[in-house]
C-alpha cells in the first residue's frame, strides 16, 4: 500500500487530511457548480445581477420544463440518442467481428491490418474532414442522423477493434481449438464461445463509445446543419446563439447535455474504469 | 465423403467474411480520405468550384502565415501545459489513494469531469470567466485585485482555456494513475520497505516504476489531446480574440468551412497529421515489440 494509510497517522494528520480533502473537491467542482446553482435561478434573479447570492426563488422546476418546451432541446436530445444507441451497437458488432478474426486467424497481412485499425484511431479529424464531408453530401446522408452514425460507425470501429483484438488474444487459444476440432463452424465459434466471453470487455466498451459519440461536437458540426439531426452538443452551442441572456435556461440545457454519459458514469463505473485503463496495469 | 468447399477451406476464407465489414466501412472514411486530403492540399480550391493544382503553394503560403505562427505556438503551449497533467494527476492519485468510506464517493467526483462534454466544460469555463457574471473576476475583485477578462485578453486567453482542457484531462490521467496505484505489487512495496525505503526514494524507485504503463498511456493522450484540441477553442473563443488563441486544428476548420479555402486546410491538416505520425509510428512499434515478445 503506497502511500501509508491515513488510519496508521496521528489524530492531527488525520483531521487535517480530511481538510485538505474537501478543499480540494470543492475547489475541484467549483466551475460545475457554479453552472449547476444558474440552472436553477429564476430570470428575476438573473436581469438584477444576483449570480452568486442564495437565488430569490428556486426555479428549478420552472428551468428545465422551459428547457423542453420553449427550445427544441427535447429534439436535440433524441437526436443524440438516436445517433449515439445505433452507432454504438454497429460498432460493437463490426468490431468483435473484425477482433476475432485479427486474434485468432493466421494469415498474412494480419498484422498490417490491426497497425492500420491503431493508426486511424490517432489520426487526427481535420485530416479526414474535407473528403468524408463531400462523401457524405455524395452519399445523399449530409445534414440526417444517418450520416453521423455512418462515420461514427466507422472511425470507432478502429479503437473498438483494438481493444477486442487485445481482449481476445488473451483468451487461451485451447477452447477455440478444440471447438474447431469437433467440427464447429468458424461462425459458430465465435458466437457461442468468443461473444459470451467477450461480454465484460463489451459492457466496458459500450459505455466507453457511448460517451465518446454522445460527447461529439466536431463532426456534429461539421455533418449537420440544421435541427432535423442536430445531436445536444451541437443544439447547446445553437441556444447560446439564440437565447444569449438566458444564462438560466444554457445551463439547465447543458446540465442535461451532459446527465446521460455522467448517469453512465456513476451506475457502471467498474465498466467504465475497466475499460479506459485496459493496458494501464499490466503490458 | 468429402467435405465442400467451405468446410475444407473456412480457416482461410473466415478472415474475410470476418474483417470485411469493418474494413470497408474503415477504408471508405478514414484510409480513403487521409489520402484524398493529401491529395486536395496541392490545390486551390473552393470546395464547388474547379480544382487548381498549385503545387506546394499552400505550404508556401503557410509558412508566411501569422495565423499559422500563433497556431504553431498555440499548440506548443497546449502540449507543454498538458504534459503536467500527468505529474499533477499522479500526486492528485497519490494524495486520493486511502481507504476512508467517503473516498469512494469523493474518487467518482474527482473522475467524473472526463465524461462531461467538451461543449458543457467549455461553457462552465466561459461562465467561469465571464468579466460580467463570472465567479473569477468577482472573486478577483472581491479580494481587491484586477478582474481579469480571461477569453478576452490576447495573453492569457490560451491559457484560460488550457486550464479548462486540464479540468477532464486530469480527470482522465488520475483514473489511470488510481487504477495503476490499486494494482501495486504489495510484496515488492513490503520488501522495499523492509529495506528500509520509505518517502521520496520508496515512490522514486519501486513505486514509480510499477505506475510506468499508466504512465506510458497518461502521455499519450496527454499529447494527443494537445495537439488535436479543438472543441474547446471552438466553443470559448472561436479563436479570438484576433486569432490570439487558434490552434491548428480550429485554423484548419476556420479556413476550410468558414473561408472555404478548402486547399489551404487540407495542407494544415496535413501538417497535423505529419506530427501525429511520429507518435502514431512510435506507439505502432511498441505494439509491435510487444507483440514479438509474446511470441
Amino acid at each position: 500500500m503506497f502511500p501509508e494509510p491515513i488510519q496508521k497517522a496521528t489524530f492531527f494528520s488525520r483531521g487535517s487530511y480530511r481538510i485538505v480533502l474537501y478543499f480540494a473537491i470543492i475547489v475541484w467542482l467549483l466551475p460545475l457548480a457554479a453552472v449547476f446553482l444558474t440552472s436553477f435561478r429564476s430570470l428575476a434573479d438573473i436581469n438584477s445581477g444576483n449570480y452568486w447570492g442564495w437565488p430569490t426563488e428556486f426555479a428549478l422546476v420552472e428551468n428545465y420544463t422551459q428547457i423542453f418546451t420553449v427550445t427544441p432541446m427535447l429534439k436535440y436530445f433524441f437526436n443524440s440518442l438516436v445517433i449515439t444507441i445505433p452507432t454504438v451497437i454497429g460498432t460493437l458488432t463490426l468490431s468483435s467481428l473484425a477482433g476475432y478474426s485479427l486474434a485468432k486467424h493466421n494469415f498474412r497481412g494480419n498484422f498490417l491490418i490491426f497497425a492500420l485499425f491503431i493508426a486511424g484511431n490517432f489520426v487526427p479529424a481535420q485530416i479526414l474532414m474535407i473528403p468524408v464531408r463531400n462523401l457524405t453530401l455524395s452519399l445523399g446522408v449530409y445534414d440526417t442522423k444517418m450520416g453521423l452514425i455512418l462515420f461514427h460507425t466507422a472511425f470507432q470501429t478502429g479503437f473498438c477493434t483494438f481493444f477486442l483484438r487485445g481482449f481476445i488474444k488473451e483468451l487461451p487459444h485451447e477452447i477455440v481449438e478444440s471447438a474447431r476440432i469437433d467440427g464447429a463452424s468458424e461462425l459458430r465459434v465465435f458466437w457461442n464461445i468468443i461473444l459470451p466471453l467477450i461480454r465484460p470487455a463489451l459492457a466496458a466498451l459500450a459505455v466507453l463509445e457511448f460517451t465518446f459519440i454522445w460527447n461529439d461536437y466536431f463532426w456534429a458540426l461539421v455533418l449537420v446543419q440544421g435541427d432535423e439531426a442536430r445531436p445536444i452538443t451541437l443544439g447547446i452551442q445553437a441556444l447560446r446563439g439564440r437565447w444569449t441572456s438566458f444564462w438560466h435556461l444554457i445551463s439547465a440545457g447543458s446540465i442535461v447535455a451532459a446527465l446521460p454519459p455522467v448517469f453512465m458514469f456513476f451506475m457502471l463505473q467498474k465498466h467504465f474504469i475497466a475499460g479506459l485503463t485496459m493496458g494501464a496495469v499490466k503490458e | 465423403m468429402q467435405a465442400n468447399f467451405w468446410d475444407r477451406n473456412q480457416l482461410k476464407l473466415a478472415p474475410v467474411f470476418f474483417l470485411a465489414p469493418a474494413m470497408l466501412l474503415f477504408a471508405v472514411y478514414v484510409l480513403y480520405p487521409i489520402f484524398s486530403s493529401l491529395r486536395i492540399s496541392f490545390f486551390e480550391w473552393d470546395g464547388v468550384g474547379e480544382m487548381i493544382w498549385i503545387g506546394f503553394g499552400n505550404y508556401i503560403e503557410m509558412w508566411e502565415d501569422d495565423r499559422v505562427h500563433t497556431a504553431i505556438k498555440n499548440n506548443f503551449i497546449w502540449l507543454i501545459c498538458f504534459l503536467l497533467a500527468p505529474p499533477l494527476s499522479l500526486a492528485l492519485g497519490i494524495f486520493l489513494n486511502q481507504n476512508l468510506t467517503e473516498l469512494k464517493f469523493i474518487k467518482s467526483l474527482f473522475f467524473f469531469p472526463f465524461v462531461v462534454s467538451p461543449v458543457v466544460v467549455g461553457l462552465i469555463f466561459s461562465w467561469f470567466y465571464n468579466p460580467k457574471y463570472g465567479l473569477l473576476d468577482s472573486f478577483l475583485e472581491f479580494i481587491g485585485l484586477n478582474p481579469l477578462a480571461v477569453l478576452s485578453n490576447e495573453n492569457i486567453v490560451t491559457f484560460g482555456i488550457i486550464i479548462a482542457a486540464l479540468w477532464p484531462q486530469i480527470a482522465y490521467c488520475l483514473i489511470l494513475y488510481l487504477t495503476g496505484l490499486a494494482g501495486l505489487n504489495k510484496e515488492i512495496v513490503e520488501a522495499a520497505k523492509i529495506d528500509g525505503a520509505k518517502g521520496w526514494s520508496m515512490f522514486w524507485n519501486v513505486i514509480l516504476p510499477q505506475l510506468r504503463p499508466a504512465t506510458f498511456i497518461a502521455v499519450i493522450v496527454s499529447v494527443l489531446g494537445a495537439l488535436r484540441s479543438f472543441d474547446l477553442v471552438a466553443i470559448m473563443t472561436r479563436g479570438g480574440p484576433w486569432g490570439s488563441s487558434t490552434v491548428l486544428a480550429y485554423e484548419m476548420v476556420e479556413q476550410a468551412i468558414f473561408n472555404y479555402r478548402m486547399g489551404y486546410g487540407a495542407a494544415l491538416a496535413t501538417i497535423l497529421f505529419l506530427i501525429l505520425d511520429i507518435y502514431i509510428a512510435w506507439f505502432l512499434i511498441r505494439v509491435w515489440l510487444n507483440e514479438k515478445g509474446r511470441l
